[in-house]
């Protein structure tokens, strides 16, 4: 039963999820849309982020976007020694095709296997004060846990934009994705440069997984649901295009809440699967692609 | 070897194994071979498209539950003897299979992958909101205690998978040592050139996607009798699309071979750690192999052999 | 009903923004020897990859033997008589040289003619178009152990062995010495003269000037020259695209 109330909350649900999907699908924004690498086991770091908040919540009581700030070297690091071991083994060999995905897909079982034996498949909370608090304006409802997750996302990205657009190693990364060759004349290493963007779209991974376990309880397998929303985000946005995967991200979060208030949640994942088979038959370049 | 005589040859180990098994008696030893050889089917199946072609199928659960989940739709509706659901299930999967290729094998590699997913997760939603066949409370099938001529139900099941391999195996030596799988082999290897050199990828792939699929239906079909209660999550579930990746490319993804060695042994493997340790620390052991050997042996077991041999021969030659 | 081979009308082909290809007009009559050169970057391969099939979403109009190529896929275009050889080479790794001329041969030539070739047939045809290229003794090795040279040579007999009405040899002599160039011309030659039209892409101006019956210049997309090969290169915009204002 349809009524104006419900869908203005559904719409603005959506929005706030939009913005936690942009942060989530930023990663994949960069490896994938940039650097052309098929890192399918992405959702499974951004749980392992998740993982990393609670204890350092659970533990010290950090509040865990802080925590998600301090574990973000060590996120850094394994970025960076996962495009090592990337590069080296397939990408110079030529063999990204088949055994680059195939190595992702291997690392996103290991991550959440390793995740199940040492936590556990119980469901992981974050204790902080905005979890369970809501400001009201007239009918609207916004919870704090959606709406901090997303106005810091909307930062992050926009911190980022700049980054890739105004700094030498960001026009760098920009450029590495266009002309290897033109890089190389500038003096600068294709391989550094495309190691620091893998290694920054793994430390998002980190900011995410700690809004993760800020707007739902977390445990293992829950990664695999982002699988199919990220890319579709991803692919619809325009592969490259930051703006383009708001846009993306925001267009999903509304098409998600909206089937959810209307037709039931066991709906959804079929939305974002569906979005992506859909872009992928009809209109592959995406809403903003290069 | 023409392609007749290799299926004589797999008709004949078939019936050794078979053999061994009733001598065995032990029922364990047909609910473990069962899961074994269905593996070697959906390795097989998985290797025709991945292995081949070079196209990463990351959905071969939902080939494999379209094949159950036909058989229970089926039972529901008229019951129907085994190798008849087998064969509505080799056609329902294989048009999907065709249908979806045609929607993506037009773009590139990654992007059939990642449609493949979506793919899988669509086809379980919908599944799971169908309550015909049980939804996600699932569906029993009574699976019957006796059939005619062998008696134990049981190992009429392991009979129609061993049946199963031996065409599945015998379907990709063939496509192998055919002008097919030459064509297969120039869309893997540089499809551009392929195009260039008048090889129709499209219409190949489109070929390699429909028999791999209706392969993987064809597993599917007699599982709702094996487990006896069908539910979504263990249709669909991602041990499948794990292991139907793992088993070619740790065997070996260039031949027939590979797969068959990939699952045999590696589905060993998995029956001995579930039964000792427990099911997650299956899926890290295949993991974990799976990630070794994609980055130190890319041509899996059959490679290692095969790079062995050639260094033996070359040493045995005068210096 | 024209001998021309090829027709190219107002070829135009964009890349988001940037214009590659700008209203192209091109014929070619059958038996040609058509050279064509550019700058780096002047739209050469683009030129190659629109005609061929390779690149889709092209305005104006490829016509191929009386008949618009528009919607064909690139195997389309090749079953019909349009083969080319890669300014990189691409040859298929995994297969022995002998095998990587076995595709077209089975692809190409088997497919338009609709016979069924024997192996032994097809293994004859195959050296036969290795020996042309001078690669007879290489037809078991892979690849991999060819030489920059011997793999550029493998692209050409690829592109041969689809028995062609119309070859495009997109640089296919860079990095050869002195006498091979020479061989690959009098090569092409040859199969000029068996009736193969070829349409010569280089830079290497010795053998485009020794090849050539007329002489195409592209720059920045555009075609600004075409004519007579030595006319054509005395034309003052041709120097000042090759020696700069």
């Amino acid at each position: 039963m349809f009524s104006p109330e419900l869908a203005v909350n559904a719409l603005v649900a959506g929005v706030l999820l939009g913005g936690f999907y942009a942060a989530v699908t930023i990663g994949i924004s960069i490896s994938f849309g940039i650097l052309d690498i098929v890192n399918i086991a992405h959702p499974a770091f951004i749980i392992l982020g998740s993982y990393i908040a609670y204890i350092l919540n659970a533990q010290f009581g950090i509040d865990p976007i802080i925590a998600a700030i301090i574990a973000l070297p060590a996120f850094y690091a394994l970025g960076a020694a996962i495009y090592q071991v990337y590069h080296v083994a397939f990408e110079m060999r030529g063999r990204e095709a088949l055994s680059g995905l195939a190595f992702f897909f291997g690392l996103l079982f290991i991550t959440e296997v390793l995740l199940i034996l040492v936590f556990g498949v119980d469901y992981r909370y974050v204790q902080a004060s905005y979890v369970d608090q809501s400001i009201n304006i007239g009918f609207i409802n916004l919870p704090k846990r959606m709406l901090i997750p997303c106005l810091i996302s909307i930062l992050m990205f926009v911190a980022l934009q700049l980054f890739l657009s105004r700094t030498f190693i960001g026009r760098a990364i920009t450029a590495v994705a266009q002309d290897q060759l033109a890089l190389r004349l500038m003096a600068a290493s294709p391989t550094r440069i495309k190691r620091i963007a893998f290694a920054i779209s793994i430390a998002t991974a980190s900011l995410a997984g700690a809004f993760l376990i800020i707007i739902q309880p977390v445990e293992p397998s829950v990664g695999r649901e982002y699988i199919g929303r990220v890319f579709a985000i991803c692919v619809l946005g325009g592969l490259g295009s930051l703006p383009g995967t708001i846009i993306a991200a925001m267009l999903l979060g509304i098409a998600e809440s909206f089937t959810s208030t209307f037709y039931g949640p066991s709906w959804a994942p079929a939305v974002s699967f569906g979005i992506l088979l859909l872009t992928l038959a009809f209109r592959p370049a995406g809403l903003l692609g290069r | 070897m023409r392609s007749a005589i290799f299926f004589l040859i797999a008709v004949v180990v078939a019936a050794i194994v078979f053999a061994c098994a009733l001598a065995i008696n032990n029922d364990y030893v047909f609910f473990a071979g069962y899961t074994v050889l269905q593996f070697i089917v959906l390795a097989t199946a998985w290797n025709i498209l991945g292995g081949y072609t070079g196209y990463v199928n990351f959905g071969s659960a939902a080939f494999f539950a379209l094949g159950a989940y036909s058989s229970v739709f089926l039972h529901k509706f008229y019951p129907m003897p085994i190798p008849v659901l087998i064969i509505i299930a080799a056609v329902i999967s294989g048009l999907v299979g065709l249908g979806m290729g045609y929607l993506t094998l037009r773009l590139r590699g990654a992007f059939f992958a990642i449609a493949t997913l979506a793919l899988a997760v669509v086809l379980q939603t919908l599944i799971v909101n169908w309550n015909y066949v049980g939804g996600s409370r699932g569906a029993y099938v009574v699976r019957p205690a006796t059939i005619a001529f062998l008696g134990n139900y049981v190992h009429y099941l392991f009979l129609l998978m061993l049946g199963l391999a031996v065409i599945a195996l015998t379907v990709a030596r063939t496509i192998e040592h055919s002008s097919l799988g030459y064509g297969f082999a120039t869309i893997r290897d540089d499809e551009l050139a392929a195009e260039a050199s008048g090889v129709p990828t499209l219409r190949l792939k489109l070929i390699a996607t429909t028999i791999s699929g209706a392969l993987m239906g064809m597993a599917g079909a007699p599982f709702p009798y094996y487990i006896g209660y069908l539910q979504p999550s263990s249709a669909f579930g991602l041990e499948y699309a794990v292991n139907s990746i793992a088993m070619p490319i740790i065997g070996g993804t260039a031949t027939w071979l590979g797969p068959l060695i990939g699952a045999i042994v590696l589905g060993s493997l998995q029956q001995y750690v579930t039964v000792t340790i427990s099911s997650s620390v299956n899926v890290l052991i295949v993991g974990l192999l799976l990630v070794v050997f994609v980055v130190i042996a890319p041509n899996g077991i059959v490679g290692l052999v095969q790079s062995i041999l050639r260094r033996r021969r070359y040493e045995r030659k005068p210096a | 009903m024209s001998a021309n081979l090829l027709e190219v009308e107002t070829l135009g082909k964009r890349f988001g923004g940037f214009v590659a290809l700008d209203g192209i007009d091109l014929t070619v009559a059958a038996g040609e020897r058509v050279g064509l050169i550019g700058p780096n970057g002047s739209g050469k391969s683009t030129l190659v990859n629109c005609l061929c099939g390779a690149l889709g979403n092209y305005t104006g109009a490829v016509r191929f033997d009386g008949r618009n190529v528009g919607g064909l896929s690139a195997h389309q275009r090749t079953r019909l008589g349009m083969a080319r050889s890669f300014q990189l080479p691409r040859p298929f790794a995994s297969m022995t040289v002998a095998d990587n001329i076995r595709v077209p041969l089975v692809y190409a030539v088997g497919a338009r003619s609709g016979v069924h070739m024997t192996n032994e047939q097809i293994v004859a045809r195959s050296t036969e178009m290795l020996a042309l290229v001078g690669l007879a003794d290489k037809a078991g090795q892979f690849p991999r152990d060819l030489t920059q040279v011997e793999m550029r040579k493998l692209e050409l007999a690829r592109a041969m062995a689809a028995e062609p009405k119309l070859l495009i040899a997109d640089e296919a002599m860079a990095g050869l010495s002195h006498s091979e160039v020479e061989d690959i011309v009098a090569l092409l030659i040859r199969l000029n003269e068996r009736g193969i039209t070829v349409i010569l892409i280089e830079h290497i101006m010795r053998a485009v000037m020794t090849f050539s019956q007329r002489l195409v210049v592209l720059v920045s997309g555009k075609k600004i020259a075409d004519g007579n090969p030595n006319e054509v290169i005395r034309n003052k915009e041709v120097e000042r695209a090759y020696l700069g204002q």
